[in-house]
């Protein structure tokens, strides 16, 4: 659930998704829900030439389960207080 | 709520899983990413000849762990298929852009 609050302070910020696939999509955040699923406005992907499947596709849904990782913006992150967070939550699920 | 709303009656690209790319207008979808194309096609991509469109008509894909069924009884074949991205196709530039030209290795499936 953090996690995902976190994307959500990062909707209309550039971020780059790496698939499972090893395919690189840079676009701007549109959307996120509770699967971690990402919508992506106005993205290209990285090495265009290896992989022009996507050369007609302007904006995609991306399933969360297929995402390695997100590179997000770092001014956009406070990383003090998602480290303080995340410790939080952590703590909290040791105790239960 | 990150959902296919948006997407409905357009003509979109499918990536499964095991690296196939799907076009064709979605009809329909449900909570889990289950989505229903319709006149959909299967695009071929290869390095030493042209992309390959193959029609498979009305597909139903599942959005997790499960198959792809179709309207086709003479599938293929089975396996477990299901979708990680969709996106939207810019028709003009899509129709501007000659299959037969483009080469490119396919898709290397998901490996979680």
């Amino acid at each position: 659930m953090l996690i995902f609050s976190v994307f959500k302070t990062l909707t209309d910020q550039t971020v780059t998704v790496e698939l499972k696939n090893d395919l690189s999509i840079t676009g701007v955040l549109k959307s996120v829900d509770q699967f971690l699923n990402i919508r992506l406005d106005n993205i290209t992907v990285s090495d265009a030439a290896r992989h022009p499947h996507m050369m007609a596709v302007k904006n995609c849904f991306i399933r969360g389960s297929v995402v390695r990782y997100v590179s997000l913006p770092a001014e956009h992150v406070d990383t003090q207080l998602l480290e303080d967070a995340t410790r939080r939550e952590a703590a909290n699920q040791v105790k239960r | 709520m990150s959902s296919l709303q948006g997407y409905v009656d357009r003509r979109v690209t499918l990536i499964l899983q095991d690296g196939r790319v799907i076009v064709g207008l979605l009809a329909g979808f449900d909570q889990k990413s289950n989505v229903v194309l319709s006149d959909s096609k299967e695009r071929v991509y290869s390095t030493d000849e042209g992309v390959e469109e193959i029609p498979l008509g009305l597909y139903l894909v599942k959005g997790d762990m499960m198959c792809v069924f179709n309207s086709f009884s003479h599938a293929r074949e089975s396996n477990p298929r299901c979708s990680t991205l969709i996106g939207e196709l810019d028709e003009e530039i899509d129709q501007a852009t000659d299959l037969s030209t483009i080469r490119a290795e396919p898709l290397p499936p998901i490996r979680y």
